[in-house]
């Protein structure tokens, strides 16, 4: 791209603010009532980790690993791609994203949701979020209710509730797995705020608190 | 280039872009100002309809719908070039769905372009494109910002001489590669060139927009609204009551007209998702346009404000 530093954020932004939040209308009226499966999903993936018994690992891994294929096929590469061209190349990471899940909760010692330390307790509150306040938003910000955004339906929550989790999660593939709903959120962020979105603020602020509870962690070693 | 009503009429008549107003029958709507494709004769509404944005709307059976109805209005008031490009993610399929609802309307003048850093797959991209849009053959097609810009243009006049599209060009927009666009326009045989230009954005007078008379180019003016930035900063001000004397309604008529009223402009090609804007756009392209003293007036006013 040449004379790059010419271009502006919004120059990137192919589709208006009614397009998009039209996909999430149409993707709800679409996947409904697959959202109380994933709600409930959610529900049961917080209350593994918060409870731990035996093979809870495997079960939240692979319900995330679920989940994410689905975001990205129903979602991004069903839909947002058609308009936004680079969502194309951006859908096989939500696969990448389950696979590693999968491989991670399958693989020997696999993964374990056993830290409680303090970035592990800041976890809860970023999942919860996505699980709950994240539906609740199109009321806070004057969109139709049926632009709704659920986890296990929509990307953005799907990411945080995911980050969320893997916030108290050890194992060897963990720091892997931080990265791409990291990306996206970023990714996100960006676009919302493009849109001049009052909502784009709640995306890089997930991946804003996720990354410096790491850092928290590391300088309490 | 300062425009005084000299050099307004000898571009004018250097250019080839004659101004023609043609007669309207009782009852119906004016019909708008036609312009002339240098390269050709052929004539051409002077407003356009571009894609950008607007015509995004991906499988959405609704607002696909609602853009049909905006070609619908379109080619009801006498408009005839849609402009697309690959770059505009559904823009294309949601033209091709228009124009299928509409029965493929004879007026349409199809402007497309070739957008990929890949020489090789400039072919297959311009049939794509033309698959999308369900028309035989493009009208012209553009090389987009420049992109891979020598063999596509290469690509570009070899379909033409086979008779695979009828007009070449080069777009740009927001003032990038001025020097470079400005190499080629010199170099090459081009039909049209596309920049954007409007009333705060004026760095074509200076050199593309005389170069284009000079070398009897047609020209399309991107971005005349800034993408909509210009009209909604403009919302809140009081349109000048002497903006009547050119027929100008609303500040988007006035943007218009200023673009028209530069004598190297073709056709001017705003975008809107909304069936009562596109037919002032068309209607911006009919009754008096300004002369030069006018075009200073109108510019130092918007840029006062």
């Amino acid at each position: 791209m040449s004379e790059w530093w010419t271009y502006r954020l919004e120059d990137f932004l192919l589709f208006s603010p009614r397009v998009y939040w039209r996909l999430f209308e149409l993707n709800n009226a679409a996947s409904w009532p697959l959202h109380l499966l994933t709600l409930a999903a959610g529900l049961a993936i917080v209350l593994l980790v918060l409870g731990r018994p035996p093979g809870h690992g495997l079960w939240v891994a692979f319900i995330l690993a679920a989940l994410f294929a689905f975001v990205g096929w129903s979602f991004l590469w069903s839909r947002y791609a058609a308009i936004n061209w680079a969502i194309a190349y951006v859908a096989p990471a939500f696969g990448l994203q389950a696979l590693l899940l999968a491989i991670g909760g399958a693989a020997r010692g696999g993964l374990a949701f056993d830290r409680r330390d303090i970035a592990g307790r800041l976890g809860l509150p970023i999942a919860v979020v996505g699980l709950v306040v994240y539906p609740l938003l199109p009321l806070l910000f004057g969109r139709p209710w049926s632009s709704a955004e659920v986890f296990g339906i929509a990307p953005d929550p799907t990411a945080i509730v995911a980050l969320g989790v893997l916030l108290a999660a050890s194992g060897g593939l963990v720091p892997l797995l931080f990265a791409i709903p990291l990306l996206w959120l970023l990714l996100s962020g960006l676009t919302l705020h493009a849109m001049g979105d009052p909502q784009a603020w709640l995306p890089l602020l997930a991946a804003g608190t996720t990354v410096a509870a790491l850092a928290l962690r590391r300088i309490a070693r | 280039m300062i425009i005084t009503r000299r050099t307004f009429v000898k571009a004018a008549a250097a250019s080839g872009a004659a101004l023609v107003l043609p007669g309207t029958a009782p009852g119906a709507p004016p019909a708008p100002v036609m312009r002339a494709v240098p390269s050709s004769g052929e004539m051409l509404p002077a407003v356009g309809l571009g894609t950008w944005i607007t015509f995004n709307v991906g499988d959405d059976p609704v607002l696909r719908d609602e853009c049909a109805e905006v070609i619908a209005a379109f080619f009801a008031a006498g408009g005839r070039m849609i402009d697309s490009s690959p770059m505009y993610g559904s823009s294309q399929p949601v033209i091709g769905y228009g124009l299928e609802k509409l029965g493929r309307p004879e007026a349409l003048f199809s402007a497309e372009k070739v957008w990929t850093s890949s020489a090789a797959d400039g072919p297959a991209q311009i049939e794509q494109s033309r698959r999308f849009w369900g028309v035989p053959r493009f009208d012209l097609v553009q090389v987009h910002n420049l992109v891979t810009w020598e063999t596509h243009l290469e690509t570009l006049f070899a379909m033409k001489a086979d008779g695979r599209i009828r007009y070449v060009g080069i777009t740009t927009s927001e003032g990038r590669r001025h020097d470079l666009f400005e190499q080629i326009m010199r170099a090459h045989p081009l039909d049209f060139v596309q920049f954007t230009y409007n009333v705060v954005d004026r760095e074509a007078e200076e050199r593309l927009l005389p170069l284009a008379a000079e070398r009897g180019m047609a020209v399309i003016v991107n971005r005349p609204f800034r993408q909509g930035a210009l009209t909604r900063q403009l919302q809140g001000e009081t349109l000048p009551a002497w903006a009547a004397e050119i027929g100008a309604g609303t500040w988007a008529q006035f943007i218009l007209k200023f673009i028209l009223s530069h004598p190297s402009v073709t056709v001017a090609i705003p975008a809107t998702t909304r069936v009562d804007h596109v037919r002032e756009n068309v209607m911006a392209a009919t009754g008096p346009l300004p002369d030069a003293s006018m075009r200073d007036r109108m510019a130092a006013y918007v840029r006062d404000l």
